[in-house]
């Protein structure tokens, strides 16, 4: 068991902030002045970009290619098109379903494995844990050459696999799958055994104590690697244009990449902002939400040994 | 994997380790099933697809070539382009998140009100949507219209008239910047985690023997910190040697921005080359494998330590 893992209760983090600041890193005035102009440089840095987009978001007609830090005429018509337009609402359904998808199959599947890791005593554990985890080193471009002349070629039980949903949904797994398992084996471990050591001193089998006190004490671990699996396929991109080749099977990621302007060489600058900022405003909500959970996943692990 | 399979597994009174292994099989299989499927076997059929050459004329006629391809890959100037590309990226990105994480790091670990808020905040680049912001630094960086421009001429600052992503250096500089961006948040997060657990105590029993600030830093929390620091020196790195989406979005590849992936990719969906595609795309998964090889012998015992923890 390991007691440092960085998932740790929210309560020991706020002692020890509390222990910090009584200690007090005693920076001066000039190390004060530091670091508020440090604080500010990163919010600046962090936030300006997507403000830009917000603001170009509002912009229309000749103003698009002025640089006013404001819209001095705000429109939400790029909202309203791009409602209209049903290549961008198509899909958003479609990466909802596909991410959504890859993701329920991934915290099935990967729970079971991440279980066994964490608790179960069997051979070849070092070595299925590092197949699984190199399988998060992939290229994309590795699987998604083959898998194009599979898809495309081939038929599987007379399905034809390229541009379906589960023709996404599968390949997603490649790294959707490793991410959960890697993030849930480590949760688990943080559970304590001795409440499962009673269940099946109580009578239940392993399965039993797995899924009835593991699972939902790991809960927070189940809504941790969920948040991250979706956002990590939501954003795929690769797999998403290579296995697609109609607008009503594109994910937004890939159907951004292919908004046109009536021109050429023309970016429609406006909606193109405008669909970026509707698709990530709920996930910039989410993680801010879910803050903690989120970077207790990010980091999970990553200060061990 | 059904319960009544594994209530089979744990059939006999007390646990023996036979059960406990063939549950563990049980569970873990799906798993193993499910990558075989769609990793391995689809690797396994590109290294078969690039030993061949495919007919433009006739679709399904091939010929085995051998490592013709590969030959054709490694004695080309666009491969080695293409490679030095992804490398000059891969290191000057990954070094400027680590330097701007830590410092990144190192803020949102101080003591001061309204440290929560910077932790959130730094959270918003890494969810935007990566190819939504491509498009945005595209924009920004347009030569006419552009933002970047515009500022630069603003403050009558030399270089306001660049085309940046027309020229060779530029365009990668932009890709870069791009990718710091939505990423060196993502290091910091990383490194904050570590630094968490450096005990307070050390660095009291520093400060009481009068170490300078810098000091501590050098002697405490660096090396302290070389763990963390390796896991996001691995993730980071493994990730940028397969960028695909910023340079797809930004130039197409043009002007020095193009990229193994980016390379692998056109030869097989433009120009419909899959023998000599399937090559590269087998090319840049050895190159990633050989790096995060070098990386695990150097951190290896951290994924030793998640399976022997049990």
């Amino acid at each position: 068991m390991s007691t440092e893992a960085v998932a740790q209760p929210a309560g020991r983090t706020r002692t020890r902030a509390k222990a910090r600041a009584k200690v007090g890193k005693g920076p001066g005035r000039g190390g004060q002045v530091l670091l508020w102009l440090g604080v500010i440089l990163t919010i600046v840095f962090c936030l300006f970009p997507f403000y830009w987009m917000i603001n170009t978001s509002l912009k229309t007609g000749a103003e698009l290619s002025t640089g006013h830090l404001f819209p001095h005429h705000p429109s939400v018509d790029n909202y309203t098109s791009i409602f209209k337009n049903s290549d961008f609402t198509t899909a958003l359904k479609t990466s909802a379903i596909v991410a959504g998808g890859s993701t329920i199959i991934a915290l099935t599947i990967g729970s079971f494995a991440a279980y066994a890791l964490a608790r179960l005593r069997f051979k070849f554990k070092f070595l299925i844990l590092a197949i699984i985890l190199s399988t998060t080193t992939f290229p994309p471009i590795a699987i998604a050459a083959p898998l194009f002349k599979i898809w495309t070629s081939n038929s599987i039980f007379g399905y034809h696999l390229y541009n379906t949903y589960p023709g996404l949904i599968l390949p997603f797994l490649t790294f959707v799958l490793p991410l959960t398992i890697y993030i849930l084996t480590s949760f688990f471990q943080e559970i304590p055994k001795d409440l499962e050591e009673a269940a099946l001193v109580d009578g239940a089998t392993r399965f039993q104590a797995f899924r009835k006190v593991v699972v939902p004490l790991a809960a927070p671990g189940l809504v941790t690697a969920g948040l991250l699996a979706f956002i990590f396929a939501w954003n795929e991109f690769l797999l998403s244009i290579t296995l697609t080749s109609s607008a009503n099977r594109r994910p937004v990621s890939a159907a951004i990449a292919f908004f046109t302007g009536s021109q050429q060489f023309e970016i429609p600058l406006g909606t193109i902002a405008a669909a970026t900022v509707t698709i990530t405003v709920p996930l910039i909500a989410l993680v801010i939400i879910f803050q903690k959970r989120i970077v207790a996943g990010l980091t999970a692990g990553a200060v061990k040994g | 994997m059904s319960a009544a399979q594994a209530t089979v597994a744990a059939r006999p009174r007390r646990r023996s380790e036979v059960s406990e292994r063939r549950l563990a099989a049980y569970l873990v299989s799906p798993s193993l099933i499910v990558i075989a499927i769609v990793a391995a076997y689809p690797i396994c059929y590109a290294i078969w697809l690039s030993l061949h050459q495919y007919s433009l004329i006739h679709p399904g006629l091939s010929r085995w070539v051998g490592l013709g391809n590969y030959r054709d890959a490694v004695t080309s100037s666009e491969f080695w382009s293409a490679t030095k590309i992804t490398f000059i990226f891969t290191v000057i990105s990954v070094f400027l998140e680590l330097v701007i994480g830590l410092g990144m790091a190192l803020l949102m670990h101080a003591a001061f009100r309204g440290r929560a808020v910077l932790r959130a905040v730094v959270l918003v680049p890494w969810a935007v949507l990566t190819v939504g912001t491509a498009m945005m630094w595209k924009t920004i960086f347009d030569a006419d219209l552009g933002f970047a421009n515009q500022v630069l001429q603003a403050l009558h600052l030399p270089g306001g008239h660049t085309v940046w992503l027309g020229q060779n250096g530029y365009a990668m500089a932009v890709m870069i910047f791009a990718d710091v961006w939505k990423t060196a948040p993502f290091m910091a997060l990383l490194l904050l985690a570590g630094l968490q657990v450096i005990p307070d105590d050390v660095y009291e029993a520093a400060k009481v023997d009068g170490a300078t600030a810098w000091q501590r830093f050098t002697t405490i929390t660096l090396p302290l910190l070389r763990p963390a620091i390796l896991v996001a020196l691995i993730f980071r790195t493994l990730d940028a040697l397969r960028i695909f989406d910023l340079p797809f979005v930004l130039t197409q590849g043009s002007n020095g921005t193009t990229t193994l992936s980016l390379y692998a990719y056109q030869q097989l969906t433009q120009n419909r080359l899959i023998g000599p595609g399937s090559a590269l795309a087998v090319l840049t998964f050895v190159i990633v494998m050989a790096v995060s090889f070098l990386y695990i012998r150097l951190v290896g015992g951290n994924i030793r330590a998640l399976a022997d923890e049990t």
